[in-house]
C-alpha cells in the first residue's frame, strides 16, 4: 500500500498493538449514554438493533398465529369475529414478510458482511442508520394501526377491487400501503450498501471466488431487492393514488385492470421468496463446514445456484395467477420456468449432502438446524413443484395445502437456518455461548410441532379447505384435523419460548465465548467476540476461501490505515487488490432526523396528497444538513 | 348480549348436515365430475413420485450423518472428490428429468381440460359478495331465468359457466367436479363442468373477497335430464299467488316494507336486483349461501337478524312485528 508521509501516530503502520488499538477505539467509538445511540452509525450497533427488533415483530406474529389456530379450533367459533379476524391473518402475514422474513436476513448481513468481508464498516453507514429509523417506524406505524382496529384486512397481497377506493373503506388499506414504502425504502437502503461493501470493501486478496458463499447469497439477494421492490413500490404507489385522490390504475370500469395489480405485486413478491430463501441458503452452505469439520462440497455449484435462483426468480411470477384467467399456453410456460427452479435448488441440496457424507458431523444445536431444514426444506421444495403444475393448483390454489407449502418453504427453508444461525453467531454478537441443552430441546420441539401444525393441512386444503376463512360450518368434516393443528401449535409455540429464554438467559449468563468457538474458517472469527467498534485492528489479507482455516497460526495484514480518522480500504471488483484509503462516515443524528422527517411526510400523506409537497421541505433541509461538510478529517478525502 | 348469545344458539342449531341427503362434501379426493376426476390422478401421480424422490433425500441425509458419526479424523481417499461429483451431477440429471415429466404432464393435462367441445348448457355465474348470482341463458330468450346459489345441471353433459366477478374478485370451487377459476371483475372467464353422477356437490369461494368470504358457499346439482327439465321449467315460471292468508299478509308485508327494493320475486311488483332472486327461494336447499338449510324457521332466523348470523353481509336488519316476521317466513316458504 502506499504510504504517505504524515505523522507516524496518526497511521496503523509500526505503531505499538496497545496504542493502536486504543486510537482506533477512540477514532471509531460509539459515545456511550442516550444520544450515542441515537447518533450510532456502527454497523454492528444498527445490527444488533435490526436483529432485535425483527425478532419482536416475530414474536408479535406467532401471537397472531396463535389466536387464529385458537379460532379455528372450533367450527363457527365466535371468539374473533370476521372483521377483526381479517385484519389478524393481513397483520400475520404482512408482518412476518414486511416486518420479520426480510428484514432479519438483512439485519443478519448489516452485521456479518462487513466482518465476513473484513472491513470496518459497511458501506454508507449514515443511510444505514436511517434504514433502521425508517424500518421502525414502518413497524410502528403497521402495529398502532392494529391496536386502533385501524388494521389492514385485505390480505398481505391486498389485491384490487378489495382493497381499491370503492370495497376498502377507511385508511386499512393505505396504512397496508404505505406500511409497505417504509419497509421497502429500508430493504432497498441496505441492498445498496451490501452491494457497495461486497463490491469495493473486500479485504486484500479476498478474489470473486474467495467470498464466503453467505456472501455471495446476500449480493444476489441484494439484486434481487433492488430489481424486484420498485415494481411493489410502483404498485401500492398506484392503489394510494386510486385511493386518495381517484386515479383509475386498477378500476376496470374506467379502463384500469384489476390483473394489472397482480402482475406488479408477484414480480415483486415472487423473488421476495428468494430474497428471503437466499440468505438462509447462503447461511447454511456457511455454518455447515465447521460442523462437518470440511469445505463446503462444490463452491462453484453452490454460487452458481445462488446467481441461477437470482435470475429464474424474476420470470415465475405468473405462477400465483393461474386460476386468474390468462391464456392457458403462457400459463405452461411458467410451469416450466417455475419447475425449473428446482435445479438450482436441488445442487444445493446436493452439495450439503455430499459435504455432510464427506464430513465428520459435530451434533451441536446449530448442525440439528441445518438438518431440519435439509427434512422440511425438501418437503416445501417438492410441494413448490406440485404447485407448479397448472392442472395441480387449480385444485391447491388458495387452500390450506398452499398455506402448507409456503410454511413449508418460509419456516423450513428459512427460519431454521436462521435459528441455526442465531446459535452458531451468538458468540460473536455477544461473547457469550448459547446453552447446548436448551437448544437441543427446542430443536425438538419446534421441528415436532412445526410439522404436526403444518403437515395435516396439505390434507385439509386437498379436503377443500380455503385459505382465509374466519369459520367454517360444523357439517364440514374439517374439525378433527383443525383440532389437532391448533394442539400441535402449542407445541411449536413452547419451542419458540424455550428459544427466547435461551437467548435471554444466554446473553447474560452464558458461558464466555473464545474468539473462534466453532474453529470456523471464515473472517468474522478472526476478530474477538464481540468485535471492537473497528472490527480488526489491522485488514487481514485473505490467501484463500478458508484464511482461518489455511493461515491457523497468524493471519497476515495490511497496513497503512490512518488511525485519527475513520478510514477503510477500497479494493477491487475481481481481484480485492488495494485501490485507495477511503474515509468513513462518523456518527451523526442527521439520519434519524431525516427518517423522522419522512416518517410525518409519509403517514400525512395516506391523509392529504399536499403532504408529499409540504412534507418534502423538513425532509430536504434533513438532507442538508446530513451531508454539509463539517470540517472533520473525513471531510478530507 | 344474551339475545345475540341466543341467536349464536339458533344459527348453530339451524345448520343441518346435508350430507344426510346424499350431498358430497366438497374435496379433490372425492370426484365426480370428469374434470376433477383427472386432475385426482395427476395429483396422486405426482405426490408419489414426490414422495420417493423425500424419502431419498432422507435416507441420504441419515447415511451421511450415521457414517462418519465417530470419525476422529478424516481420511483422505483418492477420487472421493470426483466420485461426490458424479453423484451429485447423477442426482441433478435424476431432477431435470422428473420436472420435465411433470411439466410435460402438466400440459397435456391442461391441454385435455381446455379442448373445445360442444356446450349444451349455459349458465352465468356472478361473484357478489357474499352470494353467486345464476342466470341460466339459452338459445330461445324465454327460456332466460335467474337464481342464486344453487346450480342444478343435467348428468353427463357438458355445461358452460361464464364466471364474471361483480365487485371483487372471487373463485368459482367445485373440488369434486373441477378445479377453480377466478370471477374477474372486467375480465370474463370461462369453465366447462361435467357431471356423471347424480348428486349435491358443494363448493365455496376461494378467493379471499371480504368480510364473509367464510360463508360463500354454493350447491352444484346434478341430476337426470328429465328432472333437470322439469326443475328448469319450473323456475322460469313466475312466483305462484300466495294460497293461505298468512302466506298473502307475508307478500302484503313484502312489498310494502324495503324487502322489494332489493330482491326480486317474478310476478309480483318486487324487482330489486341488489340481493338474490326469491322467485323460487322456497324451493332451494339453503338460504345465506349454503350456511342453512331452507326451512321456515331458518327464513324467520335470517330475516330478525342477518348481521349477527353473517356480520357485515349486505342485509340489513328490517324491524318487524314478530306477526309480520312470521307472515313474511311463511310467504318465503312457499315459494316453491
Amino acid at each position: 500500500m502506499n504510504r504517505p508521509a504524515t505523522a507516524p501516530d496518526t497511521h496503523d503502520t509500526d505503531i505499538a498493538r496497545t496504542r493502536l488499538t486504543s486510537a482506533l477505539a477512540k477514532t471509531w467509538k460509539t459515545p456511550p449514554g442516550f444520544w450515542g445511540a441515537l447518533t450510532t452509525v456502527d454497523h454492528k450497533i444498527i445490527g444488533r438493533r435490526y436483529i432485535f427488533t425483527a425478532f419482536v415483530f416475530l414474536a408479535l406474529g406467532g401471537v397472531l398465529a396463535a389466536l387464529m389456530r385458537l379460532q379455528l379450533a372450533q367450527p363457527e367459533a365466535r371468539l374473533i369475529g370476521p372483521d377483526r379476524y381479517n385484519q389478524i391473518f393481513t397483520m400475520h402475514g404482512a408482518n412476518m414478510m414486511f416486518l420479520f422474513a426480510v428484514p432479519v436476513m438483512e439485519a443478519v448481513a448489516v452485521y456479518l458482511v462487513p466482518l465476513m468481508v473484513g472491513t470496518r464498516n459497511i458501506a454508507f453507514p449514515r443511510l444505514n442508520a436511517f434504514s433502521y429509523w425508517i424500518y421502525l417506524a414502518g413497524g410502528a406505524l403497521l402495529w398502532t394501526a392494529f391496536a386502533l382496529d385501524m388494521g389492514p384486512d385485505v390480505g398481505w397481497f391486498a389485491y384490487v377491487p378489495l382493497s381499491g377506493p370503492q370495497y376498502g373503506a377507511g385508511k386499512r388499506a393505505d396504512i397496508w400501503a404505505q406500511m409497505i414504502t417504509f419497509t421497502e425504502l429500508s430493504a432497498l437502503a441496505i441492498a445498496v450498501e451490501l452491494v457497495v461493501t461486497i463490491f469495493k470493501q473486500r479485504a486484500p486478496g479476498m478474489t470473486l471466488d474467495r467470498i464466503p458463499v453467505f456472501v455471495w447469497a446476500m449480493l444476489v439477494t441484494s439484486f434481487l431487492v433492488i430489481m424486484a421492490m420498485p415494481a411493489v413500490m410502483i404498485a401500492s404507489t398506484g392503489l394510494i393514488l386510486d385511493r386518495l385522490v381517484g386515479t383509475h390504475f386498477y378500476n376496470p370500469a374506467e379502463g384500469g385492470d384489476v390483473l394489472l395489480w397482480q402482475h406488479l405485486f408477484w414480480f415483486f413478491g415472487h423473488p421476495e421468496v428468494y430474497i428471503i430463501f437466499l440468505p438462509a441458503a447462503g447461511m447454511v452452505s456457511t455454518m455447515i463446514e465447521p460442523f462437518a469439520r470440511r469445505p463446503a462440497f462444490g463452491y462453484l455449484g453452490l454460487v452458481m445456484a445462488l446467481i441461477a435462483t437470482g435470475i429464474l426468480a424474476f420470470g415465475l411470477w405468473v405462477h400465483h395467477m393461474f386460476v386468474a384467467g390468462l391464456p392457458r399456453l403462457g400459463d405452461s410456460f411458467f410451469t416450466a420456468s417455475s419447475m425449473a427452479i428446482a435445479v438450482p435448488a436441488g445442487i444445493q441440496m446436493f452439495c450439503w449432502l455430499a459435504t455432510l457424507w464427506d464430513g465428520r458431523p459435530v451434533f451441536k444445536t446449530p448442525l440439528l438446524f441445518i438438518m431440519g431444514f435439509i427434512v422440511t426444506f425438501v418437503i416445501g421444495g417438492l410441494t413448490g413443484v406440485m404447485v407448479a403444475s397448472v392442472p395441480f393448483d387449480t385444485q391447491v390454489h388458495d387452500t390450506y395445502f398452499v398455506v402448507a407449502h409456503f410454511h413449508y418453504v418460509l419456516i423450513g427453508g428459512a427460519v431454521f437456518p436462521l435459528l441455526g444461525a442465531v446459535h452458531y453467531w451468538f458468540p460473536k454478537l455477544t461473547g457469550r455461548m448459547m446453552s447446548e441443552t436448551l437448544g437441543r430441546w427446542s430443536f425438538w420441539l419446534i421441528i415436532v410441532g412445526f410439522n404436526a401444525t403444518f403437515f395435516p393441512m396439505h390434507i385439509l386444503g386437498l379436503e377443500g379447505m380455503p385459505r382465509r376463512i374466519y369459520t367454517y360450518q360444523p357439517d364440514l368434516p374439517w374439525h378433527g384435523l383443525n383440532v389437532f393443528v391448533s394442539l400441535s401449535s402449542i407445541v411449536l409455540t413452547i419451542g419458540f419460548l424455550l428459544f427466547f429464554i435461551n437467548v435471554f438467559r444466554s446473553a447474560r449468563f452464558g458461558e464466555v465465548a473464545p474468539d473462534n468457538p466453532w474453529d470456523a474458517p471464515t473472517l468474522e472469527w478472526a476478530t474477538t467476540s464481540p468485535p471492537p467498534s473497528y472490527n480488526f485492528p489491522r485488514i487481514p489479507v485473505v490467501g484463500s476461501l478458508h484464511p482461518l482455516w489455511d493461515d491457523r497460526d497468524t493471519l497476515p495484514v495490511a497496513d497503512g490505515l490512518r488511525t485519527d480518522r475513520r478510514e477503510l480500504i477500497v479494493t477491487t471488483l475481481a481481484s480485492a487488490g488495494p485501490q485507495a484509503r477511503e474515509a468513513s462516515p462518523r456518527n451523526s443524528i442527521w439520519p434519524l432526523l431525516a427518517a423522522v422527517a419522512t416518517t410525518i411526510m409519509l403517514i400525512w400523506s395516506i391523509f392529504s396528497p399536499w403532504a408529499v409537497v409540504w412534507g418534502s421541505i423538513p425532509i430536504a433541509v434533513a438532507l442538508i444538513g446530513w451531508f454539509w461538510p463539517k470540517g472533520t478529517p473525513e471531510d478530507e478525502s | 348480549m344474551i339475545r345475540a348469545a341466543s341467536k349464536a344458539g339458533l344459527s348453530a342449531m339451524l345448520v343441518v348436515p346435508l350430507t344426510g341427503c346424499g350431498g358430497n362434501w366438497q374435496s379433490a379426493l372425492d370426484v365426480y365430475g370428469s374434470a376433477a376426476i383427472s386432475l385426482k390422478h395427476l395429483i396422486i401421480l405426482i405426490v408419489a413420485v414426490c414422495s420417493v424422490v423425500w424419502m431419498l433425500v432422507m435416507i441420504a441425509l441419515i447415511a451421511a450423518l450415521w457414517r462418519n458419526r465417530d470419525a476422529r479424523s478424516s481420511s483422505p481417499e483418492p477420487g472421493r472428490e470426483r466420485r461426490m461429483t458424479m453423484a451429485v451431477i447423477g442426482a441433478v440429471v435424476a431432477t431435470v428429468l422428473i420436472i420435465s415429466t411433470f411439466t410435460v404432464m402438466s400440459f397435456i393435462a391442461t391441454r385435455a381440460l381446455t379442448v373445445a367441445s360442444q356446450d349444451d348448457l349455459t349458465v352465468r355465474v356472478r361473484g357478489l359478495q357474499w352470494w353467486w348470482g345464476l342466470e341460466y341463458v339459452g338459445p330461445d330468450p324465454s327460456h332466460r331465468f335467474e337464481t342464486a346459489n344453487e346450480i342444478h345441471i343435467p348428468v353427463g353433459r357438458n355445461v358452460r359457466l361464464q364466471l364474471e366477478g361483480l365487485d371483487v374478485i372471487h373463485s368459482f370451487w367445485v373440488p369434486s367436479l373441477a378445479g377453480k377459476q377466478d370471477l374477474v371483475p372486467g375480465r370474463p372467464n370461462e369453465l366447462t363442468i361435467r357431471v356423471e353422477r347424480a348428486g349435491v356437490y358443494r363448493g365455496q369461494c376461494a378467493e379471499f373477497c371480504g368480510m364473509q368470504h367464510a360463508h360463500m358457499a354454493l350447491l352444484v346439482i346434478a341430476e337426470p335430464q328429465e328432472d333437470f327439465d322439469k326443475w328448469a321449467t319450473a323456475q322460469r315460471q313466475v312466483a305462484t299467488p300466495p294460497t293461505d292468508e298468512e302466506a298473502a299478509a307475508g307478500l302484503r308485508t313484502f312489498l310494502t316494507k324495503p324487502c322489494a327494493a332489493c330482491h326480486t320475486v317474478r310476478g309480483t311488483a318486487a324487482a330489486g336486483t341488489t340481493g338474490p332472486d326469491l322467485t323460487h327461494v322456497g324451493s332451494r336447499r339453503t338460504i345465506a349461501s349454503g350456511m342453512f338449510e331452507t326451512t321456515r324457521g331458518s327464513l324467520a332466523a335470517w330475516i330478525a337478524d342477518p348481521q349477527t348470523i353473517k356480520p357485515g353481509n349486505n342485509m340489513p336488519l328490517v324491524p318487524l312485528t314478530p306477526d309480520e316476521l312470521r307472515a313474511v317466513s311463511a310467504y318465503l316458504a312457499s315459494l316453491k
